[in-house]
Parts: C-alpha cells; sequence; structure tokens
C-alpha cells in the first residue's frame, strides 16, 4: 500500500544524534602507510622488538593481500595511503595515571555520549575502557577487577606488561594471513581492549569498551584479545559512535576471543558508527574480523551484536569449535537504512566431537539499504556428534530495501546435524492498519513490530543494554513511518 | 452519532460501494446483511479508515464531525473499533504489550492517565475471562498461532478493553462453533449500552440469535436494498435473497 512506503520513507529521516566533533589537540600521523609509518607507530608505543617484528612480517604479507570483493556491498576504492594511522590527544604525560590526568574535553565527549567515565558516577556497575580515535583513554574500575585477579587494560599496556599473554595469544585466533583487513589490522593497530579472566574466575563485573572515532581522516584500527582461563566467565560489551563527516572512514577491528576449558565469553556489541547521510554521503566503513576460539573442552563463546550504524558492514564474529562440548552461539540484529549496505553473519567452524552452535540473524532493511546475512557452517572429520541450528530472518520495511541471505553448509563428516531456517517478512500493511486502528501511532506501531521481530536477539543482551538497544532500533527507524 | 451519507468507494479504481446512506444513534444495534461480494467488509473498513479503499464520493460524520479527514488512529481514539474478520499475527510482540499500548494510547487521548504495567495486567486478566480467553494468551504473541476461534475472542477482548463507541463486527461470527459463537455473543452484548452503538457485518442470521439487532439492514451491489427491523433477518434467512431480486453469488468478496 503506497501510504505505508511513505510513512516509511517518512520515519527513515532522522538525523545521527552522536555526529558532533571534539575540538582537542591530537597528534595526527600524516596520512600514508610503509614501514617507517609502523616504526614510529611501534615506537611511540614504546613496544618490545617481538611487537614490532610481528607488525612488519603481517605488513609485508598485506601487501601481498588483495581486498576481498565477493561481499554483497559495493563502495569506492579506498586509497590506503589517503588515511592516517595514528591520532592521539595529547597528553602532559604519556599515560594518564587517573581520571584526573584525561583531558576535561574528553571526559566531556564521553559524557555527551552517555557514558560516564568517572567512577563514582559508574554505569551500573560497568567497568569501561574508553578508546578515542587511536588511544584508550580511560579505563576505569582497575583495581577491584585486580583484587579479582582479572586484567582489564589497553592492549598498549598489556604489550608492556603482559608481553608473555599477548605473544601467546595474539593472532592465534586471527593470524595476520587471515584476511585483507585483518593483515592491515595487524600492521598498524593502534589500541584497544586486552582482558584476561584467570582460572576459575567469574568476572565480577560486565566489562565494556567505548570506541569513539573523532579526527578526521584516520582510521581506526583497534584490537582486542580476551583470554577466559579454565571455569571462567566474562561478559564483555562494545559500543561505537563516530562524528558525521562527509568522507568515509575507514574502521577496521580485530578481535579475538580464547576460551579454555569449561571457560565461557559473552560478547555483546551495540554498534553504532555514524551510517552516512539519508543520500549515502560519509560514513564509516565497518571491515571488522571477530572470532573467538573454544580451545578447551566444554567451554562456550556466545556473539550477540546490533547493528545500526555504519555506511558498510562486514563482519562476520565466527566461532572455532576445537575443544570437545564447546559451544558457540550467534545472536544478531543488523538493521540498514537509506543507503547503508551490510554484509554480516558467523561462522561456526566445528572440528571438535559433540560441539554444538546456534545462529539466530534478523535482518532489517528499511529506506534504500541491503542487508545480507553470510554464514557458514562448517563440519570437520572429528566433528562426531556435532549440530547446528540456523534461523535467518528477514524483515523488509518499505519497498525500496532489499534483504539476501547467504549460507553455506561444508561437512567432512556424516554424523553432523544441521537445521537451517529461514524467513523474510515485511511490517505488512494489514500489521499497520490493526495497530492504527486500535489507536497506536504509526511510529510507535513499526518500533513495536520491530522490537517483537528482535525478541529473541534481544533477551540475549545484558539488561543495560538490551533497553539501549531496543531504543537504539527506535532512533534509527524513526521517519521510516509517517 | 455516526451519518454515512450517499457513501461511494473504490479499490483498485473498482467502485463496490455505490451510495451508502445510513444512520446509527447511540444505543443502537444494526446487523448489515447481504450476499458475498456485496460490500459489507468493504463499508467496515472504510469507515475504519483502512488506505487501500479509496472514498469517490459522499461524507460520514461522526458526532457531527467529518470522520473520513481523520487518520486511522484517530478515528480509533474517537472510539471507532474494527473487530476484524481476519485478525493479522504480529510476531514477538506480546498481545499485553500490544494490548496496553493500545489502552494507553486511548486514555491519553481522553485525558486519562496512562495504566502501569500492573494495573492493566489487573485489568487484562479480569477481562480475559470475560470471553473465556486463558489468561496466559496476554503472554503470547498477538494472534500469533492463535486457532481461529481465539482470534475472533481476542478481537472482543479489545473492544472490551478499548470501550468504543461503535464497535464494527466484521463477519466475527465466520469459522466459529456454536460455543464460541455464545462466548463472542456475550461479549458484545455486554459491550451493548445507551450510550454505545454496534454495527454488525455478516452473512448469516444466525449470529442475530444471540445479538438481537434493532435494524436489519441488506446491502447488495453495493447500495442498501432493504432495511427492516429484526423479523427482516428471519425472512432473510428462510427465503434466502433470492426473493429481493439478488444473486447470492459465489465470487470473492473484494473486501
Amino acid at each position: 500500500m503506497a501510504n505505508t512506503d511513505k510513512q516509511v520513507n517518512e520515519l527513515i529521516k532522522r538525523e545521527y544524534e552522536h555526529g558532533f566533533v571534539t575540538e582537542i589537540e591530537a597528534e595526527t600521523f600524516e596520512p600514508g602507510l610503509n614501514e617507517d609509518i609502523i616504526g614510529r607507530l611501534s615506537a611511540i608505543k614504546k613496544e618490545p622488538q617481538f611487537m614490532l617484528d610481528w607488525r612488519l612480517k603481517a605488513y609485508r604479507r598485506w601487501l601481498e593481500m588483495d581486498e576481498p570483493n565477493w561481499a554483497h556491498v559495493g563502495y569506492p576504492k579506498i586509497d590506503y595511503n589517503a588515511i592516517s594511522y595514528y591520532s592521539a590527544p595529547k597528553r602532559k604525560e604519556d599515560m594518564p595515571q587517573s581520571l584526573d590526568d584525561v583531558d576535561p574535553e574528553l571526559l566531556k565527549t564521553y559524557e555527551k555520549l552517555g557514558i560516564p567515565l568517572h567512577e563514582r558516577e559508574k554505569l551500573a556497575g560497568v567497568a569501561v575502557d574508553a578508546v578515542f580515535d587511536s588511544v584508550s583513554v580511560a579505563t576505569t574500575f582497575k583495581e577491584p577487577l585486580a583484587k579479582a585477579g582479572v586484567i582489564f587494560c589497553s592492549i598498549s599496556e598489556a604489550i608492556q606488561d603482559y608481553p608473555e599473554l599477548v605473544q601467546k595469544y595474539l593472532g592465534s585466533v586471527v593470524p595476520a594471513g587471515d584476511n585483507f583487513f585483518a593483515g592491515l589490522n595487524s600492521a598498524v593497530f593502534s589500541d584497544g581492549t586486552f582482558v584476561y579472566v584467570p582460572k576459575g574466575v567469574r568476572c565480577p563485573m560486565e566489562l565494556s569498551t567505548y570506541f569513539r572515532i573523532n579526527a578526521a581522516n584516520t582510521g581506526q584500527f583497534e584490537r582486542t584479545l580476551i583470554i577466559a582461563d579454565e571455569g571462567s566467565y566474562v561478559s564483555y560489551l562494545e559500543g561505537c559512535t563516530a562524528p558525521m563527516r562527509d568522507e568515509n572512514q575507514l574502521h577496521a577491528a580485530v578481535v579475538e576471543l580464547v576460551a579454555l576449558d569449561d571457560a565461557q565469553i559473552k560478547y555483546s556489541t551495540v554498534q553504532n558508527w555514524y551510517p552516512g547521510d539519508e543520500n549515502g554521503k560519509g560514513g564509516i566503513f565497518n571491515f571488522v574480523t571477530k572470532r573467538g576460539a573454544c580451545i578447551g573442552k566444554n567451554s562456550k563463546i556466545s556473539w550477540t551484536q546490533v547493528e545500526t550504524g555504519s555506511a558498510v558492514t562486514w563482519k562476520y564474529p565466527s566461532c572455532v569449535l576445537r575443544g570437545e562440548n564447546s559451544v558457540g552461539e550467534f545472536y544478531s540484529v543488523a538493521l540498514t537504512n537509506n543507503y547503508q549496505q551490510a554484509d554480516t553473519g558467523t561462522k561456526m567452524v566445528h572440528l571438535g566431537k559433540n560441539t554444538s552452535s546456534t545462529i539466530i540473524s534478523k535482518g532489517i532493511s528499511a529506506g534504500r539499504s541491503s542487508n545480507a546475512y553470510r554464514g557458514l557452517v562448517k563440519f570437520g572429520p572429528g566433528a562426531e556428534g556435532a549440530r547446528n541450528f540456523t534461523q535467518c530472518d528477514s524483515l523488509l520495511i518499505g519497498d525500496q530495501c532489499a534483504a539476501h541471505t547467504f549460507p553455506y553448509i561444508e561437512s567432512k563428516n556424516k554424523g553432523a546435524i544441521v537445521e537451517h531456517e529461514a524467513t523474510t517478512s515485511k511490517v505488512s500493511d494489514e500489521q499497520m492498519f490493526l495497530c492504527r486502528q486500535r489507536g497506536i501511532d504509526p511510529e510507535q506501531a513499526v518500533s513495536m513490530i520491530v522490537n517483537g521481530f528482535c525478541k529473541e536477539v534481544f533477551k540475549e543482551l545484558p539488561m543495560e543494554f538490551a533497553v539501549e538497544a531496543g531504543k537504539l532500533l527506535e532512533v534509527s527507524l524513526e521517519g521510516s513511518v509517517g | 452519532m455516526l451519518s454515512i451519507r450517499n457513501l461511494h468507494a473504490a479499490v483498485d479504481g473498482k467502485e463496490i460501494l455505490k451510495g451508502i446512506d445510513l444512520e446509527i444513534k447511540p444505543g443502537e444495534v444494526h446487523a448489515i446483511m447481504g450476499p458475498n461480494g456485496s460490500g459489507k467488509s468493504t463499508l467496515s473498513a472504510v469507515l475504519a479508515g483502512n488506505e487501500a479503499y479509496e472514498v469517490t464520493e459522499g461524507e460520514v460524520l461522526l458526532d457531527g464531525e467529518n470522520l473520513l479527514d481523520k487518520e486511522t488512529e484517530e478515528r480509533a481514539r474517537d472510539g471507532i473499533f474494527l473487530a476484524f474478520q481476519y485478525p493479522v499475527e504480529i510476531p514477538g510482540v506480546s498481545n499485553l504489550q500490544f494490548l496496553r499500548t493500545a489502552v494507553n494510547a486511548m486514555r491519553v487521548h481522553r485525558g486519562l492517565e496512562e495504566l502501569s504495567a500492573v494495573d492493566f495486567m489487573k485489568l487484562a486478566k479480569e477481562t480475559t475471562k470475560q470471553v473465556d480467553l486463558d489468561p496466559a494468551f496476554l503472554k503470547r504473541g498477538v494472534n500469533e498461532g492463535f486457532s481461529g476461534g481465539e482470534k475472533k475472542r481476542n478481537e472482543i477482548l479489545q473492544a472490551l478493553l478499548l470501550e468504543p463507541r461503535l464497535a464494527i463486527l466484521d463477519e466475527t461470527d465466520s469459522g466459529l462453533d456454536i460455543d464460541a459463537l455464545k462466548v463472542v455473543a456475550d461479549g458484545v452484548n455486554a459491550l451493548r449500552s445507551p450510550e454505545r452503538a454496534v454495527l454488525m457485518v455478516t452473512h448469516y442470521q444466525r449470529l442475530l440469535n444471540h445479538i438481537v439487532p434493532d435494524y436489519v439492514h441488506v446491502l447488495a451491489g453495493g447500495k442498501i436494498v432493504k432495511s427492516g427491523g429484526r423479523e427482516l433477518a428471519l425472512e432473510l434467512e428462510e427465503r434466502g435473497y433470492g426473493w429481493l431480486g439478488i444473486k447470492d453469488s459465489d465470487e470473492v468478496e473484494a473486501g
């Protein structure tokens, strides 16, 4: 019905609310990428030799790699020499010793984003690592975490303070040669978060990182490494925003998770990078490699993501299920609007016996956007008794958007069990008419229908994130009904 | 309360209603009967504001105000309620959340305070009993996996909660067994009050045994061809539509 489309078009028009720029003195490298730049980056971070060697090796490998072009997205060619690979707020000292040393402008930025870094204004007991452009600016609750034996710090600190852990696990899940963007990240990653939860420890609070891209013409290449030792548990959240700029900006992160015997990692993302304007100008290119390795028996890694931002998203949080009885989960809501493009999904690689995985993907397309689910479920020869359940649902709002599903299944084991369900539906005129006939505003009706569609995923999010995610969907959809 | 004057309406360019005149006063119950394809469902949809239908001529006044100028949700808040013939599912949205959102939208419009989740739960639970639904239905998705009869009872549940001024029942009796029909009829009878009117659209007379109308109108070819009292329905049951010179065609109704 033409009218729903009109309503949809109006709801789609909505301003991005995190689009401000922070005026801050920054030290920024001139654009360009070469071995000298990598050397300077490593030096500025006072990295040990092994790290520099690792970066250079990754860089040389990357030079020989091709940018992937199989994803269902289109974007102009990126000039990797036009990007600055390091931008950091200038600080009086090398590292802020406490929050008092952090530039008040920065603190204000995070407050504006709704993330108070002052521990006295603690965010419902969530410890936060704030990454601003290329560096981690503050990590809260370090002490109570240290008491529990949990290491939660920036990856730059970890490289200096826990080199043996870093050396052992960095690149163990996502090797530098894994793919083009992971290779680039390995060469030039500037900061990120490091978490180590020791044996038998249940991390006493949610850990979270907020990523903020501020500077123009810089890329953000963060690296996150989370290690859950035997019998431990950790829940980690990440949130992302960026200013509104007309130029596209590159975000190429790598996240590696390692779960040893009986360990559990729950990783939740609410991604709200600037998506570009309503004509598709500007926005973040979000090319991210996220992978978890269930090395130990009975280990479990669970990815939950709510993706509403970015101009182009290329992201497949995956699980390698090596340990016997290990479990991988992927719960995803990806919403695209205007001219956004998303090619996202997961890989579940079953190597161990009796491993199991669950994939629940909810794609919502509005405007002229394109939303693709791409998933691979693979069973190795040793994956006796392994099983997977996949459910991919697409919801279309309006008639100018597209949804695609690309499920791949590879099995080298006859005993493996795969179940796959997929649906595509529209916010129908009948549903809208029912809601409106009961006196409900069209905006509220769409938001209610979309939230209902995502319910299975939202219930996997930690409470405070679930509320945020619901609101974020509402905001992202505003204007898509009149 | 409701005045329909020379109402013409079309869907996909095809005229279905060809000049309807009808006056409904508070407290009255009107039944619209007619063969398939006569425009019964179109009339209900047009009154409720379904945008798939285009009004090409005529006017409809609710309490003297032009109803056709108003958006669907405004009409609903002014008290027009449509019980759907085929209620649609909204997966994942609980009936409770849906009903509370609707009831509170009405309350805000009427200048009343919104009901809290707890207060609404109490009210909703009591009302489910009235239509013989298990309160567990409140937690399920809107119409999700409901049987035909459950969907119809859910419609009446909504009418009872939303307290409309004019309840339009579109073939609410279709697909109901006799027990379910009685439950639905009891619900509708509970709605009857001196301030409230009911417009029933039905193909069969049997519903009218349970909800006794004040007026019966026969719709054919997009026009009301005969009006009368309760006895008209009985006569139709006995003699069919043929004696009025109407063919009871089997063609699928456009509405």
